[in-house]
């Protein structure tokens, strides 16, 4: 009750700004996106229809209405295609949040146990690489991972390998193209919550006769989940959503629901379809932030 | 177990009976630790007994935390031998040292309960899940925490807080308990209430406790005997009463309780009575120290509340004999208290005393006022001759 009351007149004022950037910028082209999903595609200028105008007047509008329909969506459940690529997408997005969060997390931790002026240095060295443009980082992977790149000369020259060994186009170097791009998301939340930890909540089950690891696992680890909560939202989010990162480093024989959707707007030209795989993920990805809105709200009423 | 044997003293034999002590519970022996090149703790020698209270009083970055953290494990010493029932347990990690300290900032969990807080240590000393539910409920009612197991830390006041922290502390029965600063966090009324509880609590156990503060009043109140630490060192270990009564230093005397202290020198010794010359005092007189002071330059201490004032002095020929000081003087300050009020007076030779006066009447008439002339007298027994 109090709490509302802490938001005075001109702090309420405050939030307009947010409220008028969310409705332009994302209820507006979610209406287009979502309207267009429902229309047919056409072999015209823009390339579906029903087109909304009043040129005819207000039946004319009420003809495109009743023109609409779901058959889009429908196509979706029918065709294996479209099921294949959301699942893949869910499958790429788990793999990588939990082989994020295995590497990610002694590296958070070891930053966090770093004496004070050495963890801004530690932080620098995470975001410097964002400072390259993420293409050229992918592209200097390619390089890296092609047949005659440097990793192979490198397994040659130790004689690990006796022929080159094909990275490029796998699975394994799409995985490792996410997991080095992503690893910042999911690092600093990890860090900002081990980094706040007291100290001695450790000393105090070190006191009581818990070891090292144990106190690791009874303390630490569950202090962090929210670090870890937050840091695997960022990543799996736009991981389903990833297109360039599966195009330039995976095969081709498997596609994501990013890679599914470039082909139908630009290859198929068939916007609708497009449309309603778009709305489709976005209703995939309310899934897990509820999850995690409803785990958070659950944590604050426990207190 | 242990040989308690103190042999019958033959008080013509020996001024010192001699008693064959039992291993103390605790020996620290010549301990220091080095923070760079400050020394937080130099060459520290003490013994606690087994059952004690003992308090480690001195002003903050004394090194009495320092002490603490190295009994419970979490610093090691760079010097020295720390002996827990005759054993080095220098090498001993933390965990499995049978010692639990009770942290200031409390430390519990704040992602378990009061229960799960209390019964954390339990599972690795041991216990079975019965057991671990046994002894939880002991400490529960032990610090009366009863209705609030299910609670976690943020959903508790600062003074139920501070009793699941003594709770877990003690849930492994631990043979000496590490208290640091226990009641810092604890408003003036509770702090005393959990004074009392503390001590009703360690009679109970009969466990060791050590506690580190920076509180005299804290110290003196709980402790059988109080270690007063300055830069790293032990400045004395002695009761209560030993340490305010007889202090063994001018930095003692000063840092425990009021004193007045009077620079001056001796001038005369005769069957343990010294004649002094104080410093814009005058004459005084003053019982020679136990151990006879060989320096001619000393200070004389003396308590406010040991010195009485009187608008006429004491009979004269008790101060011609040496039976009392006295030293006259005008009122210069007037401080109200409640139980009792400080007078600062100058004295005509130049210092200032300061007296407390106990308000033993509730309508006092009689006060002394702003400029009123008075004698402050007291006798040469209430005062402590230290090297300056």
């Amino acid at each position: 009750m109090s709490a509302r009351r802490i938001f005075t007149a001109p702090a309420r004022l405050a939030a307009i700004p947010p409220y008028v950037w969310m409705v332009l910028f994302f209820l507006v082209p979610f209406g287009f996106v979502l309207k267009i999903s429902l229309s047919q595609t056409a072999i015209a200028q823009p390339p579906y229809m029903p087109v909304f105008g009043l040129s005819e007047g207000i039946d004319g509008l009420k003809a495109s209405f009743a023109a609409l329909s779901l058959d889009n969506f429908r196509l979706l459940v029918s065709d294996n295609l479209y099921l294949a690529s959301y699942l893949r997408s869910v499958l790429v997005a788990v793999v990588s949040t939990l082989i994020l969060l295995a590497v990610g997390y002694p590296i958070a931790y070891g930053m966090a146990r770093l004496p004070r002026r050495w963890q801004g240095i530690a932080m620098m060295l995470v975001i410097v690489p964002f400072w390259t443009s993420f293409l050229i980082r992918i592209y200097a992977w390619i390089n890296i991972l092609q047949h005659d790149g440097l990793l192979n000369k490198v397994l040659l020259a130790l004689h690990v390998v006796s022929t080159p060994v094909v990275w490029l186009s796998t699975d394994s170097a799409m995985y490792l193209g996410i997991v080095y791009s992503y690893l910042p998301f999911m690092i600093l939340p990890l860090y900002a919550t081990l980094a706040k930890q007291d100290p001695s909540l450790i000393e105090a089950a070190a006191d009581l006769g818990v070891s090292r690891i144990d106190a690791f696992w009874l303390v630490t680890v569950p202090l962090s989940l929210r670090g870890v909560g937050a840091g695997a939202l960022l990543c799996f989010i736009p991981i389903m959503g990833e297109f360039v990162i599966p195009d330039l480093l995976a095969g081709s024989n498997a596609l994501m629901i990013g890679q599914t959707l470039w082909l139908e707007f630009f290859t198929n030209k068939d916007w609708p379809v497009a449309s309603a795989t778009a709305i489709v993920l976005l209703g995939l990805l309310l899934i897990p932030l509820l999850v995690y809105d409803r785990l958070q709200r659950r944590q604050l009423e426990a207190r | 177990m242990t040989n308690l044997t103190a042999t019958v003293a033959d008080p013509a034999a020996s001024d010192a009976p001699v008693i064959a002590y039992p291993t103390p519970l605790l020996r620290i022996d010549g301990v220091t630790k080095k923070f760079g090149a400050h020394s937080a703790v130099d060459d520290l020698s003490l013994d606690i007994k087994a059952g004690e209270f003992f308090a480690l009083l001195g002003p903050s970055g004394c090194g009495k935390t320092t002490l603490l953290r190295m009994l419970a494990g979490f610093e090691a010493p760079d010097t020295g031998k720390i002996e827990l029932n005759g054993e080095d347990i220098a090498a001993v990690l933390p965990h499995q040292r049978p010692v639990n300290m009770m942290f200031q900032n409390y430390a519990l969990f704040p992602h378990l309960n009061v229960r799960d807080n209390i019964g954390f240590g339990l599972k690795s000393a041991g216990l079975t899940r019965l057991g671990i539910d046994t002894r939880v409920a002991e400490m529960v009612a032990l610090v009366k925490l009863q209705g609030l197991e299910k609670r976690r830390p943020d959903q508790l006041s600062g003074g139920q807080k501070q009793r699941v922290a003594l709770a877990r502390a003690l849930a492994r029965h631990p043979q000496l308990l590490l208290l640091d600063e226990p009641l810092a966090a604890l408003d003036k009324k509770l702090r005393e209430e959990t004074q009392v509880e503390l001590m009703a609590l360690q009679r109970q156990l009969g466990t060791t406790f050590v506690i580190v503060t920076h509180d005299q009043e804290e110290a003196m109140t709980m402790a059988d005997r109080i270690g007063v630490m300055n830069d790293g060192r032990l400045q004395q270990v002695a009761t209560p009463r030993q340490l305010y009564e007889a202090p063994a230093s001018r930095w003692v005397a000063e840092f425990v309780g009021d004193i007045n202290i009077i620079e001056g020198g001796i001038t005369h010794r005769d069957s343990h009575r010294l004649t002094i010359a104080g410093r814009d005092v005058g004459t005084l007189f003053a019982i020679e120290p136990r151990q006879p002071v060989g320096d001619a330059v000393i200070c004389v201490a003396i308590r406010p509340e040991k010195i009485r004032l009187s608008r006429r002095g004491p009979a004269t020929d008790l101060v011609n004999s040496g039976a009392m000081n006295s030293l006259e003087g005008v009122i210069s300050d007037v401080g109200y208290l409640g139980g009792r009020s400080l007078y600062k007076v100058k004295l005509d030779r130049g210092a200032t005393l300061r007296v407390a006066l106990a308000n033993t009447a509730r309508l006092d008439v009689d006060a002394y006022s702003m400029g009123e002339r008075v004698a402050a007298w007291f006798a040469p027994d209430d005062c402590v001759v230290l090297v300056q």
